[in-house]
């Protein structure tokens, strides 16, 4: 039970004034009116206009080398500042997925024309990635993927469904994951990743919409898209070794705690006003647990940044984290005694509405708790 | 972790191994002993006090083991907080397990023309009745009792580990068993009762450790519908969630451990937001293992309860989940929206 042993990391001081620059940054952007903060933010916060601002800062793909547009700094600073990021409710979605997933496996995985395609323009925040995994009958059984791969005269002709792709209508690119060997014994076998650009005429986007109404979410349809060879990801057939390799960089971040923290701060805003019917102690425990998380997160980034796969302590932080974050909803709730009004005026009972009607993909997305609780049980060996 | 906490805990988990603490005894002397004779019973005290050496985070990384064994030894009490409060005062550091506490309003020290005296009651004094002496920190005084110097009324915590009352009547002090705590040190009663939470949060997550150990060999030795439970996926995902609070409890107890020695001024919130955490994930820790267990965890028959009751016992000392909760919470209120993140981030 080593992965148990996590290292406790404090922030090295060399961080503490690029956290700072960060968090004027964004006092800047909410008092000047350009973003207003709100929860969930790396789902539903598409603003490219504040990405290119970020990048502009130099902290969009901080863990890219230099020669990619990067500047190299490691897991640790990219925490600092997307921690900064959620926790001030700032528009992050356009950028978010190819800053924490495709650029690293890009960097992993791809070849130098991919690299050198992609990274840069990743950097400068003019780049958005989506993430092809889940389909209409594979959901948390990913092996069981049925989009098709058929070899062709200089590549790959695709052909299947992808669902629930966040962002897939305003993407520039899509890394899929594809069968490109028939189903064998090993299910884990015959996957392979490739990088689809898009717009593409032979991709279809059609939108799912939210239970809020809100278009994040995609279904999107391959009508034989042809793949040329250059835009295959890694190795054919290396598919799943690939996309478990970037779970622990998916699951462990700021954004499986904070999703709902805006609200948070929101309801103490309010709470001046209510002051003195404030429950001290169900609102300490709440900010103790949340702190404790982030301890956990914060380590797990220390292991990342040491350049080790924690994949185990990754998946436990989601799980609790995730959970946290539906969690301080309630919280806030018997704090505040308010309604939940989509439609108010004022902030908190919007804030309030919002965070509730998001929560059920707190524990859906990137892995449902319960395949987190399988991979753990997996790691501690109990059977 | 370092390599020389690494020999050291090593070391310490041989010496419970030899010297196994039973349900019988509530003191093990074999033990102390042996972590005696290991050299670390005044583990976080500077070797030119009189103390081993080393810092919080080495003394929380023995205590860890301690607790993932139950070892029955007032390690807590005699290294972070009575040699703490000897040595912080320069005064010599007597050998033996000592336990120590806070005065409180029970207690008064007096001087007249010289002479000192030191009366009153002290509740729920850990080890007290096998300590050979006793340190209490009287405002802006330390001072040292011997075993005789007290009465002792015998009192457990839930796990039987003694939490005694302690009378002190009118116990004429030499001069040398009183000492001023000097201007220019950090001795307060908050840091003492810090010490003593940060000793327990390592024990806790020691002793969660073990609850997940235990829980896992019975879920695999235990069978019902002719498989054994851990094949059954509602068990599975219990003991995940367990796994999550085990790790939750080590790495914030080691984080606490840290902040003592760092002392950031961020410390008292990091402190009480870890005692907050690690009570709640420890308690939880104890509830699954119970029900992984079933009724035979729930009996004398088996040592699960060794480590439950004294999560259970634990998280409420030295100032108690509650408290700090509450303490925590009224952080977050002062800061307000505005400082709400800083205050969390440390930063």
């Amino acid at each position: 039970m080593e992965f148990l042993n996590l290292a406790a990391v404090r922030e090295p001081e060399r961080l503490v004034e690029l956290r700072h620059r960060v968090r004027a940054f964004l006092a800047d952007e909410i008092s000047s009116g350009r973003i207003t903060p709100h929860s969930d933010q790396w789902l539903a916060g598409w603003d490219p206009g504040f990405s290119r601002r970020l990048a502009e800062q130099g902290w969009i793909g901080m863990a890219f080398p230099a020669k990619y547009g990067g500047s190299a700094q490691g897991a640790l600073a990219r925490f600092v500042v997307t921690e900064e990021l959620l926790a001030a409710g700032a528009p992050v979605a356009a950028h978010w997925i190819a800053d924490r997933q495709s650029g690293q496996a890009l960097l992993s995985f791809g070849s130098e024309e991919q690299r050198q395609a992609f990274l840069p323009v990743i950097a400068r925040g003019e780049c958005y990635f989506a993430i092809g995994m889940s389909e209409p009958d594979t959901g948390s059984d990913l092996a069981s993927v049925r989009t098709r791969g058929a070899r062709v005269d200089g590549g790959w002709k695709v052909s299947g469904t992808k669902i629930w792709t966040s962002g897939a209508h305003h993407a520039h690119a899509m890394i899929a994951l594809i069968r490109t060997e028939p189903l064998g014994e090993k299910r884990h076998a015959g996957l392979t990743q490739v990088i689809v650009e898009l717009p593409d005429p032979s991709v279809e986007v059609r939108p799912i919409k939210l239970l809020t109404g809100e278009h994040h979410f995609n279904e999107v349809v391959f009508h034989d898209t042809f793949v040329p060879d250059s835009r295959v990801l890694g190795e054919p057939g290396a598919g799943w070794k690939q996309v478990t390799s970037e779970l622990a960089f998916e699951r462990s971040g700021p954004e499986r705690i904070l999703s709902t923290f805006p609200l948070l701060v929101e309801a103490l805003r309010e709470s001046n006003r209510i002051g003195e019917n404030v429950d001290r102690v169900r609102l300490g425990e709440l900010i103790s647990r949340l702190w404790a998380l982030r301890q956990m997160s914060l380590a797990v980034a220390g292991r990342l940044e040491q350049g080790d796969d924690p994949a185990v302590a990754a998946a436990m932080v989601k799980d609790l984290g995730t959970t946290l974050e539906g969690d301080l909803i309630d919280s806030v709730r018997m704090m505040v005694g308010i309604e939940p009004d989509p439609a108010a005026l004022s902030r908190l009972p919007r804030m309030l509405a919002e965070a509730l009607l998001h929560s059920p993909g707190f524990t859906l997305r990137g892995g449902t708790n319960e395949i987190l609780r399988g991979v753990v049980a997996k790691a501690v060996n109990v059977s | 972790m370092s390599e020389i906490i690494e020999a050291l805990t090593e070391a310490v988990e041989d010496a419970c191994v030899r010297h196994p603490s039973s349900a019988d005894t509530n003191w093990n002397a074999a033990l102390w002993s042996a972590l005696d004779q290991i050299g670390i019973t005044l583990l976080s005290i500077d070797e030119e006090e009189g103390g081993s050496g080393g810092d919080v985070s080495a003394a929380a990384a023995v205590l860890e083991v301690l607790g993932e064994y139950c070892a029955e030894v007032p390690f807590v009490e005699t290294a972070l907080q009575g040699a703490w409060l000897l040595a912080s005062c320069r005064a010599e550091i007597p050998a033996g397990p000592m336990t120590a506490a806070v005065a409180g309003s029970g207690v008064t020290l007096a001087e007249e023309s010289g002479a000192w005296t030191i009366d009153g009651e002290l509740t729920r004094v850990p080890w007290a009745r096998i300590a050979e002496h006793l340190v209490v920190l009287a405002g802006r005084h330390v001072v040292l009792l011997g075993r005789n110097d007290f009465e002792i009324e015998a009192g457990t915590n839930v796990a039987g580990e003694p939490r005694d009352r302690v009378t002190m009547r009118r116990v004429s002090l030499p001069a040398s068993s009183v000492h001023s705590v000097p201007e220019d040190s950090d001795v307060t009663e908050e840091l003492f009762v810090a010490r003593g939470a940060v000793g327990r949060m390592a024990m806790s997550s020691g002793a969660s450790r073990r609850a997940l150990r235990m829980s896992l060999a019975y879920a695999s030795e235990r069978t019902q519908f002719g498989r054994p439970l851990g094949a059954f996926q509602s068990v599975q995902h219990q003991i995940a969630r367990m796994a999550g609070e085990v790790m939750l409890c080590k790495t914030v107890s080691k984080f606490s451990a840290m902040a003592l020695d760092e002392k950031e001024p961020s410390w008292q919130f990091e402190v009480a937001a870890a005692q907050v955490s690690t009570g709640e994930a420890a308690g939880t820790v104890a509830k699954i293992a119970h029900q992984v267990h079933g009724a035979i965890g729930f009996t004398e028959e088996h040592d699960l309860r060794l480590c439950t009751t004294r999560i259970w016992s634990w998280r409420d000392e030295f100032g108690g989940a509650r408290r700090r909760a509450e303490e925590v919470g009224a952080r977050a209120l002062d800061a307000g929206a505005a400082g709400l993140w800083p205050l969390l981030a440390g930063k």
